[in-house]
C-alpha cells in the first residue's frame, strides 16, 4: 500500500513536472523556428532600451511596444539587414535614448568622462590632504582622548 | 586658508544640490524625439470607416496639419479629447487622428460618443506606422508643416497649457508662413 502511493506520488509529480516545462516552453516558443535567428534577435533586442518600461530592454520586457520592436528586429534581420542598420534604426525613430551604450557624441561626453573626472578629483584632493597632513608637526593635532583613558568611565587607556 | 577650506565644499555641495532639484522638476519618462525638424515618415494608411480610402503622407504635402495619435483603449487619450476638439473647431489646423493598434468597431464607438474632431482617422491596425513615427505611449500629438517636416512633438495627454503656449502659436506661426 505504501509503496503503491509512493509510485503514484511519483508519477504524478514527473507528470507536473512534464506539464510545467511544457508551459514554461510554450511561453519562451520563438517566434520564428530558426534559432540562429532568434540568438541575433534577442542579442540586438538586449542593446536597446525599452520606452515604456525604461530600465528594461526590449529582449527583456514584456510591453506591447517591446514585443512590436522584437518583432521588427526580427523582421529587418530575417530580410538581411546588419545589426549596424537596425540600431541606426531604432535611433533614427527613438533617438539615442533607445541604445543601451549611448555613442560619444557632445552631449554624452559628460556621461562618459564625469565619472573618472570626480574620481580623479577626489584622488588628487585626498592625496594633497594627506600629504599636508603628513608634513604637519604633532601638535598641531589634537590629542586621542582615548589614549589618556576616559576618567569618566573608568575605562582603561585603549591601545 | 580656514575659509577656502570650508568655502569650497559648500560650493560643491550646493551646486550637488542645485543638479538635484533640478532633476526632481524633469520627467525621465520623456523622451525627446530625433524626428523633429526632420521630413514625417512615408505612410499610407486607411481610413477609419471606409477602408476603400487610403491616405499617404504626400496627400498631406501643402497644409499644416496635426496628427493626434490616440486609442480607445488609452485613458488618457479619453481625458484630452475634449481639448482637441475644441482646438479643431477654433483654428483651422487640419487635425488627423492615428488610430493605433485598436479595434474599428471599437474605435468607432469612442469617436461617436466624445465626439470626432478629426478630418480623417487613419488606421495603424498593427502599430508599423506608430513605428516609423517614433511613438512610445499614446497620446502622442505631432504638428507637421506644409513641406512634411514635423515641427513639434508632445508625448502624453494635451493640458490646454500646452495648446495655448506651444502648439497654437506655432501653428500660427506656421499657417502665416505659408
Amino acid at each position: 500500500m505504501q509503496v503503491d502511493r509512493w509510485w503514484a506520488s511519483l508519477i504524478l509529480s514527473l507528470a507536473l513536472a512534464c506539464l510545467s516545462t511544457a508551459a514554461l516552453a510554450r511561453e519562451a516558443a520563438p517566434a520564428s523556428a530558426d534559432q540562429a535567428l532568434e540568438d541575433r534577435v534577442m542579442r540586438v533586442a538586449s542593446e536597446l532600451r525599452c520606452l515604456v518600461c525604461q530600465n528594461e530592454t526590449i529582449a527583456m520586457s514584456s510591453a506591447d511596444l517591446a514585443v512590436d520592436l522584437r518583432n521588427q528586429v526580427r523582421t529587418m534581420l530575417r530580410n538581411g539587414q546588419s545589426e549596424r542598420e537596425v540600431f541606426d534604426f531604432m535611433t533614427e525613430r527613438y533617438g539615442d535614448f533607445v541604445l543601451y551604450r549611448p555613442p560619444l557624441n557632445n552631449t554624452t561626453v559628460a556621461l562618459w568622462f564625469g565619472p573618472f573626472i570626480f574620481l580623479g578629483g577626489g584622488l588628487v584632493g585626498l592625496w594633497w590632504m594627506l600629504r599636508r597632513r603628513s608634513q604637519l608637526p604633532a601638535e598641531e593635532f589634537e590629542a586621542d582622548e582615548n589614549a589618556l583613558g576616559d576618567e569618566e568611565s573608568g575605562l582603561p587607556p585603549r591601545r | 586658508m580656514k575659509v577656502l577650506g570650508f568655502l569650497v565644499p559648500m560650493v560643491i555641495f550646493g551646486g550637488i544640490m542645485g543638479f538635484m532639484y533640478a532633476g526632481l522638476s524633469l520627467n525621465p519618462g520623456l523622451v525627446p524625439s530625433p524626428l523633429i525638424g526632420k521630413p514625417a515618415p512615408a505612410f499610407e494608411l486607411v481610413k477609419l470607416g471606409d477602408p476603400s480610402q487610403t491616405i499617404s503622407r504626400e496627400d498631406m504635402l501643402g497644409k499644416v496639419w496635426m496628427l493626434n495619435v490616440w486609442a480607445s483603449w488609452c485613458a488618457p487619450c479619453r481625458e484630452e479629447h475634449p481639448l482637441v476638439v475644441d482646438l479643431a473647431k477654433r483654428n483651422p489646423v487640419a487635425v488627423y487622428g492615428l488610430n493605433y493598434k485598436d479595434q474599428g468597431p471599437a474605435a468607432r464607438a469612442w469617436l461617436t460618443n466624445l465626439g470626432d474632431p478629426y478630418r480623417a482617422t487613419l488606421v495603424d491596425a498593427d502599430g508599423r506606422v506608430g513605428i516609423e513615427f517614433g511613438v512610445y505611449g499614446v497620446p502622442e500629438t505631432f504638428v507637421i508643416d506644409r513641406e512634411g517636416v514635423i515641427r513639434y512633438k508632445h508625448t502624453g495627454p494635451l493640458t490646454a497649457e500646452v495648446l495655448r503656449t506651444r502648439i497654437e502659436p506655432l501653428l500660427k506661426e506656421l499657417q502665416d508662413a505659408g
